[in-house]
């Protein structure tokens, strides 16, 4: 029997959190430009694009994230494409993710009064000059506390991405639990882990949300 | 030849109609004042001028050219030529005064960085805050901003202005700041439609006063006359219930 010291665990939990961090990030990135370009489809589109973008949401916003990672990862190998719980998971995660923000993002632009956008057509700017000079830079103030609050959910999330075999914090987690037999002592590990990584992000939102609101 | 043409213009919303053929002629330098009850289709009219409305029926050209919903290129030359002041001012909050006035003229014309400000100092002098340039529009009172929002229209030099009510949001004592900037603008020549309730005003400035009632033009005429002997019983309606 191999004995294990507190840092043994530790470390290899640390080990197993970048992968956390990575996959938060894929997700986050991913998600925010495949969000964006939903958010743009959804403005400028037709009845059409803007049925689409609202199924998407209610697709992604309906149904558990654990199903969509199942799916992605059984999914994708019953088109005979060879998969990774990695390319798997980041897929999944991403779109979840863009599914969340466009319709997080979709609000702050529907918060800006209609005359924002009636001065800007008068002044002869066409969408995208509306768009990018008028409406985003004010919905941008709104929309970053709750964005930086939704990338928590995101980290959190991707603990889920430990069922089809993707080794992040919760596996890794697990996996040393199998070892060493300390179950607590590891789970506290790991739940401290998440919350050195979530909550300086969720003070972060709070912090913005009061600065933003001073000023307007 | 007139700037704005109107032909059997026709709006509906859903069942309601809301204009039932409206046909005006503007011409260059006129003042036309359109007045009547809330509901009686004047802010609509004045919003298919420049388009924020579309219409059903009828047809509406600008210096010549027909307003074509669907042709992106042309509505965006139409815009060029009419500006339009809102009741609620509608100033962007995030850009400077400056940088409201300057903003339209460097996307649209490509007016450059010293042109632009040039331009935006010489209009913001013209309605008198010369000296906010560098304010923002929460820091101005609601005649200020008001006067901020005609120096940006103005900045695109637009042959036909549009005002829909640009008082009715403003505290009485902000009320005079802003129609002597109007009026203004009428004495060097501007062509305005405006919607409005300030009756004196119309008196004072209008060359034309439109009447309208029910989404038709119901009287038209030269102030005098539309105020001094109205023809029909719901303009005299509408002119007694004023006084009272």
């Amino acid at each position: 029997m191999v004995d294990f010291t507190l840092w043994d665990i530790v470390r290899n939990l640390l080990l197993a959190a970048r992968w956390t961090v990575v996959l938060s990030l894929i997700a986050f990135v991913g998600g925010g430009l495949v969000g964006a370009a939903l958010l743009v489809l959804r403005l400028w589109g037709g009845r059409r694009s803007h049925a689409f973008v609202a199924g998407y949401v209610q697709l992604f916003q309906g149904t558990p994230l654990l199903m969509q990672l199942f799916l992605a990862y059984f999914g994708i190998a019953l088109f005979g494409i060879q998969t990774s719980p990695w390319f798997a998971a980041a897929l999944a995660l991403t779109l979840y993710t863009s599914a969340f923000l466009t319709e997080i993002w979709r609000g702050c632009v529907a918060s800006i009064p209609r005359g924002q956008w009636e001065a800007a057509v008068s002044l002869a700017l066409d969408f995208l000059e509306q768009l990018r000079y008028v409406i985003l830079p004010q919905a941008t103030r709104i929309a970053v506390p709750p964005t930086v609050g939704f990338l928590v959910q995101v980290i959190k999330g991707t603990a889920l991405a430990s069922v089809i075999g993707f080794v992040e914090l919760t596996k890794a987690g697990t996996m040393i639990t199998n070892a060493t037999f300390r179950p607590f002592t590891v789970y506290a590990c790991v739940a401290l882990m998440y919350f050195v990584l979530c909550f300086p992000i969720s003070a972060w939102a709070r912090s913005l949300e009061r600065k933003l609101h001073a000023r307007r | 030849m007139p700037v704005v043409e109107i032909r059997g213009l026709r709006k509906r919303f859903g069942s309601n109609e809301v204009l039932k053929g409206i046909d005006l002629d503007v011409e260059p330098g006129e003042v036309i004042a359109i007045i009547g009850k809330s509901g009686s289709g004047k802010s609509t009219l004045l919003r298919c001028i420049n388009g924020l409305e579309t219409f059903d029926e009828g047809s509406l050209t600008v210096d010549g050219k027909p307003l074509l919903h669907d042709d992106r290129a042309a509505m965006r030359a139409l815009r060029q030529r009419v500006g339009m002041i809102f009741q609620s001012f509608n100033l962007f909050p995030h850009l400077t005064v400056g940088g409201n006035v300057m903003l339209a003229p460097e996307l649209v014309k490509k007016r450059g960085q010293p042109a632009g400000a040039q331009q935006a100092r010489l209009l913001l002098a013209r309605v008198g805050l010369a000296e906010k340039f560098d304010a923002w529009p929460d820091q101005l009172s609601g005649g200020q901003q008001q006067r901020v929002a005609i120096a940006r229209s103005l900045a695109m030099e637009p042959a036909v202005m549009l005002c829909d009510e640009i008082t009715s949001a403003l505290d009485p004592e902000l009320v005079g700041e802003v129609l002597r900037v109007v009026e203004g603008l009428a004495k060097d020549g501007m062509t305005l439609l405006m919607v409005t309730h300030e009756m004196n005003f119309a008196r004072k400035v209008a060359s034309r006063v439109v009447f309208m009632h029910a989404g038709k033009i119901h009287e038209m005429a030269p102030p005098d006359e539309l105020f001094g002997a109205p023809k029909t019983p719901e303009l005299r309606q509408f002119l007694s219930a004023l006084h009272n």
